[in-house]
């Protein structure tokens, strides 16, 4: 019976990633073109913000994303603690970068817009707190996995450091909201859909975010194979020195 | 147990002068902030609760990398992991001793820096108070951390790197209940989120702690 884990073997993993990789990559790309060219084109400026409200179109799936990848890179951590399959600790670590860019590309596009709209680059409301903070943990957790040397012990450190961090990440965000009031406004998409952004803005941000997710699944599919390889060619060289 | 914390509290005492650093750092920052943000007792008032805490935490992160790096060197720690005493004890008992060698004079040194920092007459209880707090959650992060990076060779710099994240709502609440009170209002909240996390942390992280040692020392 076909099961999950049998892409917990690398060769397995490689074979089947290679297949869809072109496929997500292609989708990626296609989804991100129709979502920015009909957002940054095809959609009306607000009445108040003018153009700079189309930054959504970047900000609110690259903030998105940011999240999801430490959630990714938690799980991931799990299955490498529980089941000790080694290409889920190195989706784990190829995770990491990609959702630290995502980090960036979130704090960057939103300076860019408070700039013009709240008459400053940063301030200290929760939400941009929380992601800085967010930002350092991805930074320690990229710092940790380079330092050591051995593969697996490495990976077990790692993936500690995850599930200690995403305990202390959820308390700072609660932290953080206690310490001080916010500038940034609700959550442009939620459930309640009072709460949502507009319509006309809503479909093109949802093809922005499905590209995004696409995008980050090819990115994390790339490295694994990359770091799959790495070890590979590390074990070759090892043996070959042995001989 | 008993010897294990006394064997920690001689070494911290006479080997290595680890014992008055942290002290002697945490005065020295007091003493610098003045210089840099200028002579105005009014501003030192304001920022004195804030800045004596992250003083009382970059003093904690300096010392943590000797709770486990001279026993990895020297081969104790592999010793003490073969020992019947479970490694979760361990790390309790190391982030005790560091807690009673660094965190505990620097407690008692804060009200005195307050004095230097012009804090308000009201600040001195809730400061004293939340650092006795808070501090425990510092030692145990801070053993977690350097559990982490006891393989690494001179780690200390990456250790910083991973505590400091895991410091902020600590100092946060810790901060804010000293603040509050050194505004006359009331701290009571911040207090007992503060209490929280230490307690949390002290029931958790021994775990963790001990996880990574043992995957050190495979």
């Amino acid at each position: 019976m076909a099961s999950l884990w049998e892409y917990a073997n690398p060769r397995k993993f490689i074979a089947t990633s290679d297949r869809v990789m072109p496929w997500v990559g292609a989708a990626a790309l296609v989804s991100l073109a129709i979502g920015l060219i009909w957002g940054f084109f095809f959609t009306p400026e607000d009445y108040r913000q003018g153009a700079s409200v189309k930054i959504i179109y970047l900000h609110v799936p690259a903030a998105l994303m940011a999240i999801n990848a430490w959630l990714m890179m938690l799980v991931a951590s799990l299955i490498w603690i529980i089941r000790r399959h080694h290409v889920s600790a190195l989706a784990a670590r190829a995770a990491a970068p990609v959702g630290a860019v995502m980090t960036v590309i979130a704090l960057v596009t939103g300076a860019l817009w408070g700039q013009p709209i709240w008459g400053t680059w940063w301030v200290w409301d929760p939400r941009l707190t929380s992601f800085l903070i967010l930002f350092l943990f991805y930074l320690g957790y990229i710092a940790l996995w380079s330092a050591i040397e051995d593969g697996d012990t490495a990976a077990d450190l790692t993936s500690v450091l995850c599930l200690v961090g995403s305990v202390f990440a959820l308390l700072s965000r609660y932290a953080v909201l206690f310490w001080n009031q916010g500038l940034h406004q609700g959550a442009s998409l939620s459930l309640d859909k009072e709460e949502n952004v507009a319509d006309v803005f809503y479909l093109p941000l949802l093809v922005c975010i499905a590209g995004f997710v696409l995008l980050f699944v090819a990115l994390v599919l790339m490295r694994t194979q990359t770091e799959i390889r790495a070890r590979r060619m590390r074990a070759l060289l090892a043996r070959e020195r042995m001989l | 147990m008993i010897p294990l914390l006394i064997r920690d509290l001689r070494l911290a005492v006479r080997a290595g002068g680890g014992f008055g650093l942290g002290l002697a750092f945490f005065l020295i920052v007091i003493v610098l902030v003045p210089f840099a943000v200028g002579p105005r007792a009014d501003l030192h008032r304001a920022i004195a609760p804030g800045i004596l805490w992250l003083g009382a935490l970059l003093a904690c992160l300096l010392s943590l990398d000797r709770i486990f790096a001279l026993d990895y060197e020297d081969g104790s720690l592999d010793l003490l992991a073969t020992a019947p005493l479970p490694l979760e004890a361990l790390t309790c008992i190391k982030a005790l001793a560091h807690w009673l060698t660094t965190s505990l004079p620097l407690v008692l040194a804060a009200p005195v820096l307050g004095v230097l920092m012009n804090l308000p007459a009201s600040g001195y209880v809730p400061l004293i108070l939340s650092l006795a707090l808070g501090t425990p959650a510092l030692s145990v992060i801070g053993t977690f951390g350097a559990a982490l990076t006891v393989g690494v060779r001179r780690g200390g710099l990456l250790m910083s790197l991973l505590v400091l994240p895991l410091y902020v709502p600590t100092l946060i609440f810790g901060a804010e209940a000293a603040r509050r009170g050194a505004e006359g209002l009331s701290y009571s909240t911040p207090l007992m989120m503060l209490a929280g996390i230490t307690c949390g942390t002290i029931a958790l992280l021994p775990f963790a702690s001990a996880a990574v040692v043992r995957v050190n020392l495979r």
